[in-house]
Parts: structure tokens; C-alpha cells; sequence
């Protein structure tokens, strides 16, 4: 019973959502919905349909959206036949005044959502491509669909910032949607609903009180950004202009804290006045279901009519400026933290700290999102750019044509009238040539560094190099490059540089010998230089070293533990500071303390090797390697 | 608000005077708009703290300039001869003395959106009269349109490779090449690069990182009154841009007017020797890497001397941009997690002792 209670809540608080964001949807910017695939969603989806005014575009985004469909771009068959410019519009530009509907969200690339971010921000859509300019009207809000379980990554964060709802569907079923449909209203009298307060919203006053009650609230709840009050204002104002009011007032207040603050709070607010929990006038109580049928069902034909007459100088302050100021201040702020507070789902700051504690994790990973992020959608077409197909590079044909269309009735003009049967129809010449750009981050070199010396190695270096040649392996078939850097001795050297070669790679390794010191500074210098190179050029280094980090040749070349030691925990922390994602593979028999430290050092992930042989050693490395990769990643 | 004047965007933009706190950053875009040769500033930091909205709010108050009328790259008229084919080509056809025909217009901020294609940066045959009179003409891309002003780059980290590398060349040459088809043109290409992401999102190329002069860091205001006062002035700026835009005109104007007044009084502010000296042990101190540090620092230094209006620059005034003009300029110290701001502060504190 309760629980039916509860979803009727939920469902009613998705309805409103979703009223308010047809009333104001740039304003908002929109909604990330999490919810499977299925009746759930689709029933949310519909019912945003039905709010919307109909003229309203609603567009799908797809996952993997070019930016000539997303921003728009030349037209070519179109060009082509008329012999002149002709653009086509972009998804952003068709969505204007209506909204996109992103499904996967999960999985939208950063390049995506920046593009959508930036006409969030802007309203418009500036278009520099393929010879065009063109900047159009986009005043467009996003639904994200969310469709992640625990161990995907959140939709992109920029994104989510800008949307003002986050609703949780996942747990609802629509049979109860229709239920709290039925005792709302019809769909028609909904979409007026939607027309009229779109009228009212200019008219709607924000008192003082109103944003700091909301920047407090925020600020309670941990909430960094200035952009969740600035959309928890404007949803409250949305919330008054449904219901026909141009005053906010505390119960606008406490539904947008409910709704847009309360899902990004960050930590639990501190508790509440104890006077300030029953406010006097009980007419200004929230009332937390008014916005509902308030508009639909209030019979206002007095005070409508003093409204009218009201209206023109409403800039100015009306004398019966009395609601909000009723409340003090500091009773408007208990309340809205308050409704805001009761509305933190269960288990969110659980998640909340859970989700840090793996930002901490991550941060030390340099934050090179944008470039482990692409490594997972490796290989995906992003654009193409001048070049001739070879190398391996791809011919884009479709863009090749396009660089060809402009030149056409040039070249036509330029060749000297040949018989009209053998010309080309189109003549594209090398100078027109597109290559498919692939995501150039996105390519993984792993660099093994491993310890060859006698200390370490001799009675597990076969185990480790039997590793090495499994994660080769892998590596080929993820199409990595490995490099191999060994050091003993006294130096460190870089046996195999970065290839894709499984064979050549295997042929040095076999061939390496063991013994002697162990230059560990050198080893992880050497490695990190290799990773710097990989870096610079786009890819995206990770630095595998096997060791067991008992250091005994200094970093110039000469014999003493100790300072061996500190040079190699000072490469470490360089190696950290460039960022570089990496894994320590400890070799000796037993965990070893020299090993876990100088991990620490590097902020590398620590996998002491198995008892086992080097195909579970393998397994392991592997298993990390995609937490380094995923880690990086958002 | 004079409608020429906006960026390349048709809605009415957020005033710069109209920015809550956010000194450093508000400084830095000050120096630049005063002296150019600074070179950039690069603004990273926390979401939703309005970076672009600073970065378009300056283009709305910068005083126009005088351009050559029929040069698409709107040279200045008393540019030196060589640095453009089309103004020498006009000054070829005029009598010697007589000065190039000019004209005021607003100061380009110029985006560079984000999907951009390369021809569009650098320029390209001009499609509409390729197609429909099949001539070959060049049509200026967006580096022409940025001569003389600012080439922004929002989500800079984003930039993909190919146009950071595009940049780079450009901004070092401050020339624009472009050869295809027996289209061959070169064209000046000057501009102020500022650039706006969030560190989160990767770390920018040590070369672009190198064209920027300045580099600031901006957060959230913590204190409640600013964030209140920020959420007030963004809400009252989205309900009513004309009205919120009249209001502050007239703070806009003063910044203006003191933009006109630094950059008349530049040229007489010395830098004196002991400045200069403690500029190179504070560079020295840090460690970086080239001249680049201490001429940007030297730069920015007199900027704010003539913004305040006075003849010399001080240490004082050294103190105030140290830490943008350096920052980004630090080699990574293993045994130092510090922050970089950090680092360049306390070598202040050490170089520049207060005076005795």
C-alpha cells in the first residue's frame, strides 16, 4: 500500500517534470531519465508528447551522430543538382523550440555533448563546415535516456549539468501512470495548460528571498555549480506559471528544490530550525500536490480579472506584494531545504561516496578523459580530413565528393571540350581526396617495462615474459602497439619500440638475457619517456612494470640500496605527475613492501604476481588495464 | 548594446561589468584587450563558473578600429606595407602619399565552434561562386575573420588534433597560408587566442598550452552573498537582456573608456631595470622554460601599470600577473603536488620581498 503510495508519488513528480519543462524547455535545458528500455520510458516520453504544444519537433539523437547530421552541412545531391550551395540543416537546428531525445546516453561520446552543451548554452547553433557557414535558432532542451546499471560510467557530466531534472524511472510500472493520468486531467486541457503559462512565465517576479533561499539550499546540500539554483529558479517559475500566479511562492520553491536540487545533493544537510519546521500561516504550507490540478480546477475569475489590470506596470511593485514576505526569510529557507532534504532518494549519497571515492582513484590518473574515453569507441569514424587513401587510411567518399562539388563547373570549363561521352560526370581530382578520420586518441600503447636483473627476474623471468607474450597477444588483437623497455645492469634500454608487430615483439623478448643490478629509476624513466612520446602523438600510454622494486643501482650508474631506492620512488612520482595510467606487477615471490610503496609512488594499480602461471597473470593485468582505461575515462 | 558588435551570435550578451568576482580572470582579459602581443589567455576551471560568458561579454565592450575598406582581412590602414597582398595591391593603385580608405568597425570575436571543419578555419574556394558563375575566388575562413582580434575556442581540450596543430602554426606565424588548385593565397592572421575548458576533460598539448600569455584558473565562488548575487544577476539577465544590458551600459562604458586610456598611456610606461631584474629571478626561481615567461610577464606587467595610470611598473604590479603569466609555464616537480598557482605565489613571496 505504501509502496503504491510511493510510486504514485514518483510518477506524479515525473508528470510534473515534465509539465514544467514543456513550459520553459530551453530555459531548463531538460531531463535525464533513467530507465530501462521499455513501457516505463516510453510512457514518460509520451506523456512529455502530450504537454508539449504540438507544433513542438521532437528529434531521436542517435548514439553515434556525425557532425554533418548533428550541425549540419553541405547538402550534396541536392548541391549537385542545383549547382549551387544548398546546406542542410542539422539535427540541433530542426529540434529548435522543441526537444532532443538522446537514447544511451550513457554512452555519448564528450564530443557529442559538448556539442549539445554548447547549444544548451547558446540557443543557436554555429555551423563552420565543409565551405558553409550558417548559425541558426536552437533553443532546444535534451531528454537523456539513461539506460546504465552500477557498473557503467554516468552519462557525460557536462550534460547532466545543464539539464534540470533527473528522474529514476526504473523502478516504476506505467500501469500506476495511468492511473495518477486519470485523475488529473484530460491531454487536451493539459497541452493548454502547457500555452498558458508559457504566457505567464514573462510575468513571473522573482523576489530576493526566493534566490537565496535556493543558493542556501544548494549550498546545503554540497552543491558546487551556480547552474543547479539557476535551474531550480526557473522551474520554480515555471511551477508559478502553470499556475497562473506571478508571484513565486513557497510551494514553487520547495517543488523545484525537490526536483532539481535534491537529486545533486552531495552531502546530507545539516537539520533544519525546529521553529522553522510549522510555519504559521498554514495557507502558505506547501502544499506539495497544489501544482496538479491547482490550475485546472481553482475557480479565479477575481483575482484573474485584477491580474489583467495589473499586468502593465507589473514591473514595478505591485503594493499587495505581501505572499512571499509573509514568510521570513529564514522560515522560506528552512522550508525549501526541507522539502529538498525529504526528497533525497535512499542510497544516493551512499552512491555518492562510493562515486568519489573512484574520482579519487581516478585523479590520479592525470584526468586525460578525452583520452581513454574515445579509446572505447576505437576505430569510430569522426570526420575525415585532406589526404590520400593510403597508409591504411580509409577513402570517405561521401566527404571526398563533397570536397569534389564545388570545383565541378570549374574543371568542366578548364578541359578543352573532350566528347561529351567520356567526360566523368563528377571529376574529383587528388587534391579532393578524404580520409576517414578515426579517433585519433584513441589508439593504446601499452609499455612494459621489465626488470631483468638478477635480483628480481632469473627464477620468474620466464613466467614474466610468458605474461609479456599474452598480453602481446591481446594487445594485437585490441589493436595496441607494445613497447618493451627491459633494464638491468646498469641502464635501462628500450628493447622494442612501439609496434604492432606480435612477432617482432616476441623475437626481442625471448632474446633478452638476465642478471646483474637492477637501475630501476632508469627502468621507469625510460618507460615514462616512451610514454610521453605516445602522449604527445595522441595515444594514450599505459606503462606496465614488472619489478619487485628492490632498487640497487642509483640513477647515475652506481651500487648502493639506498639510493637507489629514493631515485626510483622519485621516477615514480614523475611518471604520476605526467599522468601516465600505470600497473606495478610485482615479481618476487612474496608481496613485497619496496614493491607496494613504489606503487604508491607512481599511482600505479598493484597486482602482485600469482602463484599461478603467466596466463593468469595475464588475466589480471588485463582486468586492470580496462579499470586504468575506464577509470580515465569520465 | 550596438548590434555589430556581438560575437558572431544573435542573442544580446551578458555584460562584462555584470561579472560577480572572478578578478583574475577579468584582468587578464583586460591586459589582452590592451596590448595583443600578450598573447592569450587560456581560462580553465570549474563548470557552470562562466568562462564563455566572460569571454563574450568582453567582445561586446571592446572600442572599434579603424579597418581598410576593401581589404577582406580588414587590415589596419597604417599597417607597414608587405603584411597583405590586398592592401598592397591598393596602395599600388593610389598615389604614394594618399593613406588606404578606412573605416570603424566593431573589433572581431570570432568562435571557433566546435566540429569545424579545416577549410572553414583556414579558408576555402567560395562555393556559392564556384558552383553557381564557376569563378575561382577564395572565401576567408575563420583565422581571416579573427585578424586584429580574438579567435575563441571554447572546450579547447576538445579541439581536435589536426586544428590544434593548425593553430599553433598560425598563431606563431601570424600568417595564413593556403595553397590548392592554383589557389594560392596568403593572407596576415593575427589574432588573441583565448580559450576556455575544464581541466577534467584532458590536458591540452604543451606546444598550444605555450601560446597562451596567460593562463587563470577560475572556481565557484564559495560565499553565499556572491553566489546569490551571481544565480540574481544571471536570472534577471535571462528574464530581460535588453533591460539587464541598459542597466549596465554605463559600468560597461567605464571599462571601455579605461581599455582606451591604458592603451594610449602604454607606450610612456617604463619598466625599469630592477623590475626587469626581479622579473628574470622570478622566472629563474621557477624554472621556466625560454624568454617566453618573462617577456609575457614584462608585458602584462606594464598593462596594469598604465590600466592604473601610473608611469612606472613596480613589483606590485609584477605581483599581479605573475601567477597567470607563469603558471602554465612550470615544469612538473616530482616531490611538489602543489598546486602550480601555488608554486609560482610562494616564488613570489621568496623573489619579491616586500619592500624594505
Amino acid at each position: 500500500m505504501q509502496e503504491a503510495q510511493g510510486e504514485r508519488d514518483s510518477w506524479l513528480d515525473a508528470l510534473q517534470a515534465a509539465r514544467l519543462l514543456a513550459v520553459d524547455p530551453h530555459g531548463l535545458g531538460g531531463a535525464l531519465i533513467h530507465a530501462g528500455h521499455g513501457p516505463v520510458r516510453d510512457a514518460w516520453l509520451m506523456l512529455l508528447q502530450t504537454v508539449l504544444p504540438e507544433s513542438a519537433p521532437i528529434r531521436r539523437l542517435p548514439l553515434s551522430v556525425s557532425d554533418d547530421r548533428l550541425l549540419g552541412g553541405l547538402d550534396l545531391a541536392a548541391t549537385l543538382q542545383a549547382g549551387r550551395p544548398i546546406v542542410q540543416r542539422g539535427l540541433l537546428a530542426e529540434a529548435h523550440q522543441g526537444v532532443i531525445v538522446a537514447a544511451m546516453a550513457e554512452r555519448m561520446s564528450e564530443h557529442t555533448a559538448a556539442r549539445l552543451c554548447a547549444a544548451l548554452d547558446r540557443g543557436e547553433v554555429v555551423m563552420e563546415r565543409e565551405g558553409l557557414h550558417d548559425l541558426s535558432p536552437a533553443r532546444i532542451a535534451v531528454v537523456a535516456l539513461d539506460e546504465s546499471t552500477e557498473d557503467d560510467d554516468p552519462p557525460p557530466v557536462r550534460l547532466l549539468e545543464r539539464l534540470a531534472f533527473r528522474l529514476d524511472l526504473a523502478r516504476l510500472s506505467p500501469v500506476a501512470l495511468q492511473g495518477v493520468l486519470d485523475t488529473v486531467s484530460d491531454d487536451a486541457s493539459l497541452r493548454d495548460e502547457t500555452q498558458q503559462a508559457r504566457r505567464h512565465l514573462a510575468q513571473v517576479r522573482v523576489p530576493d528571498e526566493a534566490i537565496e533561499a535556493l543558493c542556501n539550499t544548494a549550498a546545503a546540500l554540497g552543491i558546487q555549480s551556480l547552474r543547479a539554483p539557476l535551474l531550480a529558479l526557473r522551474a520554480a517559475c515555471a511551477a508559478a506559471a502553470l499556475d497562473e500566479r506571478e508571484t513565486l511562492e513557497a510551494e514553487d520553491l520547495a517543488l523545484a528544490a525537490r526536483l532539481v536540487l535534491a537529486p545533486r545533493a552531495t552531502q546530507w544537510p545539516a537539520p533544519a530550525q525546529p521553529e522553522a519546521e510549522s510555519p504559521e500561516d498554514p495557507s502558505e504550507s506547501p502544499q506539495p500536490q497544489a501544482g496538479q490540478d491547482a490550475s485546472s480546477s481553482q475557480p479565479e475569475s477575481q483575482p484573474e480579472g485584477q491580474r489583467e489590470d495589473r499586468l502593465p506596470p507589473s514591473n514595478d511593485d505591485p503594493p499587495d506584494d505581501q505572499a512571499p514576505s509573509e514568510l521570513t526569510a529564514e522560515m522560506l529557507d528552512a522550508l525549501v531545504l526541507e522539502a529538498a532534504r525529504a526528497a533525497i532518494p535512499e542510497g544516493l549519497l551512499q552512491q555518492l561516496r562510493a562515486g568519489q571515492t573512484m574520482r579519487a582513484a581516478r585523479g590520479r590518473s592525470g584526468g586525460r578523459a578525452g583520452a581513454t574515453r574515445s579509446s572505447r569507441q576505437r576505430g569510430r569514424p569522426v570526420g575525415s580530413r585532406a589526404g590520400l587513401p593510403r597508409d591504411g587510411a580509409r577513402l570517405a567518399v561521401i566527404d571526398t565528393l563533397r570536397a569534389a562539388a564545388p570545383w565541378q563547373r570549374l574543371r568542366a570549363a578548364a578541359q578543352p571540350a573532350p566528347p561529351p561521352v567520356s567526360r566523368p560526370r563528377v571529376q574529383v581530382r587528388a587534391s579532393d581526396f578524404r580520409v576517414m578520420r578515426l579517433q585519433e586518441r584513441s589508439q593504446t600503447t601499452t609499455v612494459f617495462a621489465v626488470d631483468a636483473s638478477g635480483s628480481s627476474a632469473l627464477h620468474r623471468l620466464a613466467e614474466a615474459k610468458g605474461a609479456v607474450e599474452l598480453l602481446l597477444a591481446e594487445c594485437y588483437v585490441r589493436r595496441d602497439q607494445v613497447a618493451v623497455v627491459a633494464f638491468r645492469g646498469r641502464a635501462a634500454e628500450v628493447l622494442l619500440a612501439p609496434t604492432r608487430s606480435l612477432a617482432r615483439a616476441r623475437r626481442e623478448l625471448s632474446g633478452l638475457p638476465g642478471g646483474g643490478g637492477t637501475p630501476l629509476s632508469q627502468g621507469i624513466d625510460a618507460a615514462a619517456a616512451l610514454a610521453d612520446a605516445m602522449a604527445r602523438k595522441g595515444g594514450t600510454p599505459i606503462v606496465v612494470l614488472l619489478t619487485d622494486g628492490k632498487a640497487n643501482v642509483a640513477h647515475d650508474g652506481t651500487g648502493g640500496r639506498a639510493q637507489a631506492q629514493a631515485d626510483a620512488r622519485e621516477a615514480a612520482q614523475r611518471l604520476r605527475l605526467a599522468g601516465h595510467a600505470a600497473l606495478l606487477i610485482d615479481t618476487s615471490p612474496r608481496p613485497s613492501s619496496d614493491a607496494q610503496e613504489l606503487a604508491r609512488c607512481m599511482g600505479a594499480a598493484y597486482i602482485p604476481l600469482p602463484q599461478a602461471d603467466a596466463e593468469a597473470m595475464s588475466r589480471s593485468v588485463q582486468a586492470a588495464t580496462r579499470a586504468v582505461l575506464n577509470a580515465g575515462g569520465s | 548594446m550596438d548590434k555589430a558588435s556581438a560575437p558572431s551570435g544573435l542573442a544580446p550578451v551578458f555584460p562584462f561589468s555584470a561579472i560577480v568576482g572572478q578578478d583574475e580572470m577579468r584582468l587578464a582579459m583586460l591586459v589582452c584587450a590592451i596590448d595583443p602581443s600578450v598573447g592569450g589567455v587560456l581560462v580553465l576551471g570549474d563548470r557552470g563558473t562562466g568562462k564563455s560568458t566572460a569571454v563574450r561579454a568582453l567582445a561586446s565592450l571592446l572600442p572599434p578600429m579603424a579597418a581598410v575598406i576593401d581589404c577582406p582581412y580588414h587590415c589596419d590602414p597604417q599597417a607597414p606595407a608587405g603584411r597583405c597582398e590586398v592592401c598592397d595591391g591598393l596602395r599600388a593603385r593610389r598615389r604614394k602619399a594618399a593613406a588606404l580608405r578606412s573605416e570603424m568597425r566593431p573589433v572581431p570575436v570570432v568562435d571557433l565552434p566546435l566540429g569545424a571543419t579545416e577549410d572553414r578555419v583556414v579558408g576555402a574556394l567560395d562555393l556559392e561562386r564556384a558552383l553557381t558563375d564557376g569563378v575561382k575566388a577564395f572565401e576567408p575562413g575563420l583565422l581571416a575573420r579573427a585578424h586584429r582580434g580574438f579567435l575563441y575556442v571554447d572546450e579547447v581540450n576538445l579541439l581536435e588534433d589536426h586544428l590544434v596543430d593548425l593553430l599553433i602554426d598560425v598563431a606563431a606565424s601570424g600568417q595564413n597560408v593556403v595553397e590548392r588548385e592554383g589557389l594560392s593565397v596568403r593572407h596576415p592572421a593575427r589574432f588573441v587566442l583565448i580559450g576556455s575548458g575544464n581541466p577534467e576533460e584532458g590536458e591540452l598539448r604543451p606546444q598550444l598550452l605555450d601560446r597562451f600569455g596567460l593562463s587563470v584558473e577560475v572556481v565557484t565562488p564559495r560565499n553565499l552573498p556572491d553566489r546569490i548575487e551571481v544565480v540574481r544577476r544571471r536570472d534577471a539577465f535571462e528574464r530581460d537582456p535588453q533591460a539587464f544590458v541598459k542597466q549596465w551600459a554605463a559600468a560597461d562604458a567605464d571599462v571601455r573608456r579605461s581599455i582606451l586610456e591604458a592603451r594610449e598611456r602604454l607606450a610612456q610606461v617604463r619598466v625599469p631595470d630592477a623590475v626587469l631584474e626581479q622579473a628574470a629571478r622570478l622566472c629563474m626561481a621557477l624554472g621556466t622554460d625560454g624568454l617566453r615567461g618573462e617577456l609575457t610577464l614584462m608585458r602584462a606587467a606594464r598593462v596594469v601599470a598604465a590600466l592604473e595610470g601610473v608611469a612606472e611598473v613596480d613589483d606590485r604590479h609584477l605581483r599581479q600577473v605573475a601567477v597567470p603569466a607563469l603558471r602554465h609555464r612550470l615544469r612538473r616537480n616530482p616531490l611538489d603536488d602543489t598546486g602550480s598557482g601555488a608554486r609560482v605565489a610562494r616564488a613570489i613571496d621568496d623573489v619579491l620581498a616586500p619592500a624594505a
